[in-house]
C-alpha cells in the first residue's frame, strides 16, 4: 500500500483509466501545458498527447457542452472545472443536456461523462470562490454525485466515475489535494453509492462527506475525551445516497448530527434528516441536528470565515445537544 | 481573415444537384409541409400537447442541406426539428407518435415535439434551450475527428441563438480545434415575436464568422438548390479539411413561433407573410420542374395525394398507439 496525496491519487486514477480506454480524454482549463491549475493532471499531456489532454479557453458553458456532445458521439470525456464555482456557467449543459439526454431520448443516448474539480471553500477566497455545490447537483435526477474525502476514495471513486455510463459529478477539494493517505496498489475501485464508517462508535452518528470528514473525525476525538463514542459515517456518494448505511448507523446510536460544507437551506443535510425521520423515527432518541456553513455568502475576513464554516467545536456542541448533555 | 469565404449575396448554384435528386427534394419538401399541416390539425384537436414548433415555409433549408450529407453524418437541431427528423429517415409514424406522446414514438413518448431522437440514424435530437445544443454539435464533431470516422455534424439553430453565449464560445473552439461542423443558422427573422434587428447589433450573421476566423456563406434558404449547393461546399470543407463553416440561411416561417402563438399581429403584418409566401420554396421547385418538363401538374397532384395519405396514416398510427406503460416513468433515468 502506497502513501499518496489526494492529488496524486486522482492523477493515478486518470492515468490508469486513460491507459485502459483510448476513448477517455481530459478537457478543461490549464489541464495540459500548465499541468493543471492544482496539478491533478501533471504529466498527462506528455504521456497522452494534446489529442487526449485538451486545453480550453475560459468558456465553461462551451466546453462542458462540447464534452456532452463528445459523449453523444461515443467518447468518455472527463471535464475538469478549475473550480466548481465556475461551473455555475455550465449549469445548462450539466442539467439540461447531460442529465436529461438519456431520458428525453427514450433511453437511446448514454452519457458517460465526468465533470470534476475542487468544490467548496478554501481559505479567504471570498464569496464567489467559496461555495459548495452538492445540493445544486444532487437535486438533479440523471446525475450521480460523489465527494471523496480521502486519497484512497478519491482514486477509487474517480475510476468508478470514469467507467460509469452515466454523468458523474466528482466534487474534490482544494484543501484536500495535499492530504496524504494510504492507497491500495493496483486496481482500486470504490463503487458509487456506498458510504463507509470511518470511525465506529455507539452513542451518536456524525454523518459527513468530503472536507467535513476531517471535521467530524476531530469532533469524534474531542467527544471521546468526554466519554462519548461517536460513529463517523462518510457518505462518499451524495447521489445515489447510501440510505441503508445511514439508517443502520442511526438504529445503532439512536442519535445523529449531519455535517456539511454547504448552506443549510435545502442542503444535503435536509435530505438526510428527511430520510431519518421517515425511516428511523422510532429509533431516534433526539431530534437530528445539522452543522452547515452559516446562511450567508462566504466573507473574506479570516475570523468571519472561520465563524461561517463548519468546525469540530460546532459538531461537538451539536452532538452534546442530541445527547442532552447541554 | 484568411480562412473566411464569405460572399455578400446568396451564391448562385454552382453545382446543381442531379435531376433525380430534384424530384426527391420536391417530395421531401412536400412531405414536411403536409406532415406539419397534419400536426397543426392534431394540435388544434388537443392530440398534441405542450409546445409544437412548425417548419412550414422553411422546408428548403433542411431538404437542401441534408441532401448534401452522408447518411451517417450527424444532424442536431433546436426544437423546430420535425423536418430534419423526417429527412434523417425517422418514419412519419414514429415522429407523429412522439408528438402524440405515445410509446411508439421515436423517443418512446418521453421527448415530445422538441425532443425527437434517433441515434442509430445520427439524428441527435431536438433540444429545447435556445442555443444550448450548439456546443453539443461541436462535441459530436470533436468525437468524429477523435475517432477519425470523417463524419460531419450539421447544427440547425435559429437566428435568435446567435445572441446566446454558447454560440460564441462554440464557434471559437470549433475554429481553434478545426472541427468538422457546420453551424447552420436559419434566419427566419423573428425570435418568437422579436425582430432580429431590434435585438442584434450585427444583423448580418455571417459577419460573426470574422470574429472566429471561420468560413461563412450567406444563403437563400427559400431555394432548395442554392441550399444544397452551399451546404455541399461546407460539407466538403468539413470532411476534407476538417474546417467548420457558418452558414447564414435567410428563410421565413409562415406559422407563429409555436402553435400557441399568433401567425401575425403585433410583430409582423399579414402582408409581410403573404409577400414571403410568394417565394414559397415548394412552389419554386415545382415551377422549375414543370418548366423543365420533369413533372406535370397531374404527376404533382398524384405525388401530393400520395404524401397526404402517408401523413394521414401517421396520424392514425399515432392516435391508435398506446401510451407508455406506467413503469416507463422510472426507466431511462440512469443506465445500469
Amino acid at each position: 500500500m502506497a502513501t499518496l496525496t489526494y492529488r496524486d491519487a486522482l492523477n493515478q486514477a486518470l492515468r490508469e483509466e486513460m491507459q485502459r480506454d483510448p476513448n477517455v480524454f481530459l478537457m478543461g482549463e490549464e489541464v495540459g501545458v500548465y499541468q493543471g491549475a492544482y496539478k491533478v493532471s501533471r504529466g498527462l499531456l506528455e504521456e497522452f498527447g494534446a489529442k487526449r489532454v485538451v486545453d480550453t479557453p475560459i468558456a465553461e458553458l462551451g466546453f462542458a457542452g462540447i464534452g456532452v456532445g463528445a459523449a453523444m458521439g461515443g467518447l468518455r470525456p472527463v471535464i475538469e472545472f478549475m473550480t466548481w464555482n465556475f461551473a455555475v456557467l455550465a449549469l445548462d449543459q450539466i442539467v439540461n443536456s447531460a442529465a436529461k439526454m438519456l431520458y428525453m431520448s427514450g433511453g437511446q443516448i448514454r452519457m458517460p461523462i465526468v465533470f470534476r474539480g475542487p468544490n467548496g471553500a478554501a481559505l479567504q477566497l471570498g464569496s464567489q470562490h467559496s461555495q459548495a455545490w452538492e445540493s445544486w447537483v444532487a437535486h438533479i435526477p440523471g446525475l450521480k454525485v460523489v465527494a471523496p474525502a480521502t486519497p484512497a476514495d478519491a482514486k477509487g471513486l474517480l475510476k468508478s466515475a470514469i467507467r460509469d455510463n452515466n454523468p458523474v459529478i466528482v466534487l474534490e477539494g482544494e484543501m484536500l489535494y495535499n492530504m496524504k493517505g494510504e492507497v491500495p496498489d493496483g486496481e482500486h475501485i470504490v463503487p458509487i453509492g456506498l458510504a463507509e464508517i470511518k470511525r465506529p462508535g455507539t452513542d451518536v452518528t456524525l454523518v459527513c462527506h468530503s472536507k467535513t470528514l476531517a471535521v467530524a473525525l476531530k469532533a469524534a476525538d474531542q467527544l471521546a475525551e468526554q466519554n462519548v463514542s461517536a460513529e463517523v459515517l462518510d457518505l462518499r456518494s451524495i447521489r445515489p445516497l447510501d440510505e441503508a448505511a445511514i439508517l443502520e448507523s442511526v438504529k445503532k446510536t439512536n442519535r445523529a448530527v449531519v455535517v456539511e460544507e454547504g448552506w443549510p437551506h435545502a442542503g444535503i443535510g435536509a435530505q438526510i434528516v428527511d430520510l431519518i425521520q421517515r425511516d428511523a423515527f422510532d429509533d431516534l432518541d433526539a431530534p437530528v441536528q445539522r452543522v452547515t456553513q452559516a446562511d450567508v455568502p462566504m466573507p473574506y475576513n479570516k475570523v468571519l470565515e472561520r465563524a461561517a464554516k463548519a468546525s469540530p467545536e460546532k459538531v461537538v456542541a451539536a452532538a452534546r445537544r442530541v445527547l442532552y448533555l447541554e | 481573415m484568411t480562412a473566411t469565404a464569405r460572399s455578400a449575396k446568396p451564391a448562385a448554384p454552382s453545382s446543381a444537384p442531379p435531376p433525380e435528386l430534384h424530384l426527391k427534394m420536391l417530395r421531401q419538401m412536400l412531405l414536411i409541409r403536409r406532415f406539419e399541416e397534419q400536426a397543426a390539425e392534431a394540435y388544434a384537436l388537443g392530440k398534441i400537447g405542450g409546445f409544437c414548433h412548425l417548419y412550414i415555409g422553411q422546408e428548403a433549408v433542411a431538404v437542401g442541406a441534408l441532401a448534401a450529407l452522408r447518411d451517417d453524418d450527424y444532424v442536431i437541431c433546436s426544437y423546430r426539428e420535425h423536418g430534419q427528423a423526417l429527412l434523417k429517415g425517422i418514419s412519419p409514424n414514429a415522429i407523429m407518435a412522439e408528438l402524440f406522446g405515445k410509446a411508439t414514438g421515436c423517443s418512446k413518448g418521453k421527448g415530445g415535439s422538441m425532443h425527437l431522437f434517433d441515434a442509430s440514424r445520427g439524428f441527435m435530437g431536438g433540444h429545447g434551450i435556445v442555443g444550448g445544443h450548439i456546443p453539443l454539435a461541436a462535441g459530436l464533431a470533436f468525437a468524429s475527428k477523435y475517432q477519425g470516422n470523417e463524419k460531419v455534424c450539421v447544427c440547425f439553430f435559429g437566428e435568435a441563438a446567435v445572441n446566446i453565449g454558447a454560440f460564441h464560445e462554440t464557434l471559437n473552439m470549433a475554429s481553434v480545434w478545426k472541427l468538422p461542423v457546420i453551424f447552420l443558422c436559419e434566419n427566419n427573422r423573428y425570435g418568437m415575436g422579436t425582430a432580429f434587428e431590434r435585438v442584434a447589433a450585427v444583423t448580418d450573421i455571417v459577419e460573426h464568422a470574422c470574429s472566429y476566423d471561420m468560413a461563412a456563406e450567406l444563403v437563400d434558404g427559400m431555394n432548395v438548390l442554392t441550399m444544397y449547393d452551399a451546404t455541399r461546399r461546407a460539407v466538403e470543407r468539413a470532411r476534407k479539411q476538417s474546417h467548420p463553416t457558418l452558414l447564414e440561411v435567410r428563410t421565413y416561417r409562415y406559422m407563429g413561433h409555436s402553435m400557441s402563438d399568433p401567425l401575425h399581429g403585433v410583430y409582423r403584418t399579414k402582408d409581410e407573410v403573404e409577400e414571403q409566401k410568394a417565394r414559397d420554396p415548394i412552389a419554386q421547385l415545382a415551377g422549375k420542374l414543370k418548366e423543365d418538363g420533369v413533372i406535370d401538374q397531374a404527376a404533382l397532384d398524384a405525388l401530393d395525394a400520395e404524401i397526404h395519405a402517408e401523413v394521414e396514416a401517421a396520424v392514425k398510427f399515432a392516435d391508435e398507439s398506446p401510451d407508455p406503460e406506467p413503469g416507463e416513468l422510472f426507466t431511462d433515468v440512469l443506465v445500469d
